[in-house]
């Protein structure tokens, strides 16, 4: 299975995961600062800024894409709950 | 300590009259002497308040946060005795939970001119608050994050995103030409007098430090960051929006912050010392005897500092302390008519005001014939998003010496992988989740 990168810069650790595993799967395991609300994509709590590998993240969905514009994200800032991993990336809390 | 001058310069807040804090700037908030119970979770010995600020510059008003619901009428008099409301053209809401904004509609109705300013993670809240219907004038609102200011014609407000404490959306406003600091419900508290300033009300040390304790403790991490902000600014006055308003050397109050969300154990550790403290219960002394076998285990991985409490000699809040300064905590339970014995649940159940993140978790426990609760207490660790790396370990009834070597098995493996996840080494993904001892390789 192939295999990527996750650094979740504001606690400075990298986690080897198979590519698609959602963000929301590794970052609370690990201890990195993002904090979820609904889970679900549907209340922004969990808003990451993407530092590097912006395309190494599965495309936001419709309903992302709407929570993400009501809660003013910022270009390369993601719901961690939604976000699958593709390949090597660096997030932190937005 | 109560001085007349203190009152001259902003007396009592018992008659429905505005209270000048600085120039330009008045309190026109509510008192809720008669509170109890604030938010089902708090203790409120003498109420609480609900403050809100005028901000009057040469060209219009600002109103800084509202009040209660319930209190709206006595906001709504301070606010009349100050200013009218086509003079309003700007509404600042540094957080939007309900006790802050139960008068926002309301005033929305009678200042149609002003211009709501919210933090940037604040607009869904907005909508879900006020609710508009299709055939209601649009909602218009400006978003606003750190730097940027609204100006009031001599008087500007400038804005500082600090999300987290303690919801998504809150955000402090910075009053340049005064040097005061509205901060939301950072630095406040709940305590009720009306004589409104911190040198003119009662001892309210405990009510301050008890605020902290239940809402923004589980957000240190972000109290950090906003304090990055926040220290910099030459204050003159905090106006927070419950409990007195700090006037007299606001810098302490910035300090304590700062004090209470620095972490208290790092500074005793050697360099690189990890720390992992196991709890337990135990009826006969079996959970007991695998407790110590398991910090023999743990003490021979080196690098980590262990301690070892039975749950039966101390009271809950001084171990909550404890765990929020701890890597890794284990807990080891008996199991009585299939569940864990009822202090582990207790102290389970009090965590929720500290930060758990990247801490590990780990259960064990001797038992008699059923021996559910290891596997209870490592699905409540989880729920509380520990990281559970090595199954969890039963021996039924008293340990043999075999049985003891799995032990301090089970505490060399949970403290190799505390150890050696450390910062800036790559974890695999299989890691984050449950392993046996032998997976392990241990």
């Amino acid at each position: 299975m192939a295999k990527a990168k996750i650094t979740f810069t504001d606690i400075e650790q990298t986690v080897n995961v198979p590519a698609g595993t959602r963000v929301i799967e590794v970052s609370e395991r690990i201890g990195a600062g993002i904090i979820y609300g609904c889970r679900e994509g549907d209340c922004g709590t969990c808003m990451m800024h993407v530092e590097e590998g912006w395309n190494n993240l599965t495309e936001p969905s419709v309903l992302e894409e709407k929570v993400l514009r009501e809660n003013m994200a910022s270009r390369h800032d993601r719901l961690a709950c939604q976000a699958q991993i593709l390949g090597d990336c660096k997030v932190k809390p937005a | 300590m109560t001085t007349s001058s203190s009152a001259a310069a902003g007396g009592p807040a018992d008659d429905c009259g505005a209270v000048e804090l600085a120039a330009g700037v008045h309190w026109i908030g509510a008192l809720d002497p008669g509170l109890r119970t604030f938010d089902l979770i708090l203790r409120t010995a003498n109420g609480t308040t609900y403050n809100s600020y005028l901000v009057r510059g040469d060209d219009g008003v600002a109103v800084i946060d509202t009040v209660k619901a319930e209190l709206a009428h006595d906001f709504f008099a301070r606010l009349e005795g100050v200013a009218r409301y086509d003079e309003i053209r700007v509404i600042v809401l540094n957080h939007l939970e309900p006790d802050h904004t139960g008068a926002l509609p309301e005033l929305m109705r009678r200042a149609p001119r002003a211009q709501l300013y919210i933090s940037k993670r604040a607009t869904a809240m907005l909508k879900a608050l006020l609710k508009p219907r299709d055939d209601d004038r649009p909602l218009t609102y400006q978003t606003v994050g750190t730097g940027d200011e609204v100006s009031l014609g001599g008087r500007t407000l400038r804005f500082l995103h600090t999300p987290f404490l303690h919801w998504p959306d809150t955000q402090c406003t910075w009053l340049v030409e005064e040097g005061v600091l509205f901060s939301g419900d950072v630095f406040g508290c709940h305590h009720c007098d009306a004589r409104l300033f911190n040198d003119a009300c009662g001892d309210f040390r405990f009510a301050f430090d008890y605020y902290y304790a239940h809402i923004m403790r589980p957000f240190k991490r972000y109290v950090v960051e906003a304090l990055k902000l926040i220290e910099p600014l030459p204050i003159k006055l905090i106006a927070p929006t419950h409990g007195p308003i700090l006037r007299d050397r606001p810098r302490r109050y910035v300090t304590r912050y700062r004090e209470l969300s620095t972490p208290s154990l790092a500074e005793r550790l050697d360099q690189g010392e990890r720390s992992l403290i196991i709890f337990y219960m135990s009826a006969y002394g079996s959970t007991a005897r695998m407790a110590e076998a398991i910090r023999t285990g743990a003490e021979e991985e080196g690098g980590i500092r262990v301690s070892l409490y039975d749950l039966e000699g101390g009271e809950t809040q001084p171990f909550v302390d404890l765990i929020e300064s701890a890597d890794a905590l284990a807990l080891g339970s008996p199991t009585i008519n299939g569940d864990a014995a009822k202090p582990i649940w207790d102290l389970l159940s009090s965590l929720t005001v500290i930060d758990l993140g990247g801490k590990l978790g780990a259960a064990f426990g001797s038992y008699g014939w059923s021996g559910e609760a290891v596997r209870m207490i490592e699905d409540r660790l989880r729920g509380l998003k520990l990281r559970v790396p090595v199954a969890g370990l039963r021996i039924k009834l008293i340990p043999t010496d075999e049985e003891l070597e799995e032990c301090r098995a089970f505490g060399r493996a949970l403290a190799g992988t505390l150890v050696r996840g450390g910062r800036g080494r790559v974890v695999e993904f299989a890691e984050l989740q449950s392993a046996t001892i032998e997976n392990l390789g241990v």
